[in-house]
């Protein structure tokens, strides 16, 4: 974790983003079900495999809307942006996806998980 | 995922009650179990299991690879005995995920500025406990050594299959304990799931080291996944990827 001084605007950064990562898997689905009813289009990912050092534990969720805006995390901050772009493509065409990120796998994805590890994430529309 | 089947997901978390959603990841159908309808399921061997241990993940089913996403409510921590153990015992009860609450009539013990950031109910057992859903996913410490609050408390404990329930006293209190529970009605199998005395022996001295005995022993209670114990309720699942 990078070390912030107190009171620097990229520690107050910090700590939002840390915020959001942090929800529990309660709120994002709540919020997954706010956003949706409050007529959001709306995208759930789901981390479904991990093999190696995975950063989140299989389960974790990341929520998404039309927007982009996001919600939760899959990854701890390695692949969420990733995610996001595809969650809107799945958003578009309402099929599910299932996305694989990892160091080993360059040619498929340029997106990799800086600690070793290899996630599937499951990425489908709520309708 | 239909709206409707999160709906309802979101209204079982908040009752707290377990469910799992099966999502077949080929055709993107998905549906929603609740922890009351397992046993009558075509999958019922495996989704017992789950709920069980509590983890998600992939399985194979008739229909083909399904995720199984695991939901049981998080765990919460219920103590009698807003005392100096329980100063420690909250704030490290949070951090480990817990829900914590504080239950103790003695108005001069349950006060809001010895326990900042915790819920404390200055009311009797009787009143004070039955709102806040104790169940098989709560661990229950009595820790006031007055047996008109801890006793009522415990029985309420044990009637409502708490995971972990201890009681704070020596093996001489605990003896005393052990005739008034009998004498109430409480069974032994009953009376057997008190851990007394409480706390993995460590060698506590100091109520703040008491504390880290008590929470060690919950959290091997917790942990203790597949522990096919007759007399004690199995260790219920806590999800770690709700944290």
């Amino acid at each position: 974790m990078a070390y912030f001084k107190p009171y620097s605007p990229l520690a107050i950064r910090a700590k939002h983003s840390e915020a959001h990562m942090l929800a529990t898997n309660d709120d994002i689905l709540k919020a997954a079900e706010d956003w949706r009813k409050g007529g959001r289009e709306v995208a759930l990912a789901t981390v479904v495999e991990t093999w190696g050092s995975a950063p989140r534990p299989v389960g974790s969720n990341l929520v998404i809307d039309g927007e982009g805006n996001f919600l939760g995390s899959v990854s701890g901050g390695c692949v969420e942006g990733a995610v996001v772009t595809e969650a809107l493509d799945v958003i578009d065409s309402g099929q599910p996806k299932m996305l694989e990120f990892g160091v080993a796998d360059e040619t498929a994805w340029k997106v990799g998980l800086s600690c070793g590890g290899t996630i599937r994430v499951y990425v489908e529309k709520v309708e | 995922m239909k709206l409707n089947l999160l709906s309802t997901l979101n209204a079982e978390r908040a009752a707290r009650r377990a469910a799992i959603v099966i999502t077949n990841v080929a055709s993107g159908k998905s549906r929603l179990v609740k922890a009351a309808d397992v046993a009558t399921d075509q999958l019922r061997a495996l989704l017992a299991e789950r709920l069980r241990t509590g983890k998600s993940g992939m399985a194979d089913s008739p229909d083909g690879r399904v995720f199984l996403t695991v939901y049981v409510p998080a765990p919460q921590l219920v103590i009698t005995g807003a005392v100096h153990i329980s100063q420690t015992l909250a704030p490290i009860g949070k951090l480990l995920g817990y829900d914590v609450t504080i239950v103790d009539p003695r108005t001069a013990f349950a006060s809001i500025e010895r326990f900042p950031d915790v819920k404390v109910i200055a009311e009797w057992p009787d009143k004070a406990l039955p709102p806040l859903g104790i169940d098989h996913y709560t661990a229950f410490v009595a820790l006031t050594h007055d047996p008109k609050i801890d006793d009522p408390a415990l029985t309420h404990a044990l009637a409502r299959d708490c995971f972990y329930i201890g009681a704070l006293g020596s093996k001489k209190t605990h003896g005393r304990r052990v005739a008034r529970l009998k004498e109430q009605g409480l069974s032994d199998a009953d009376i057997a799931r008190i851990h007394a005395p409480i706390g993995l022996d460590i060698g506590a001295v100091s109520p703040a080291e008491i504390a880290v005995a008590i929470m060690a022993e919950i959290t091997a209670r917790l942990r203790a996944e597949g522990e096919a114990d007759a007399d004690s309720a199995p260790a219920p699942a806590i999800a770690r990827a709700a944290s």
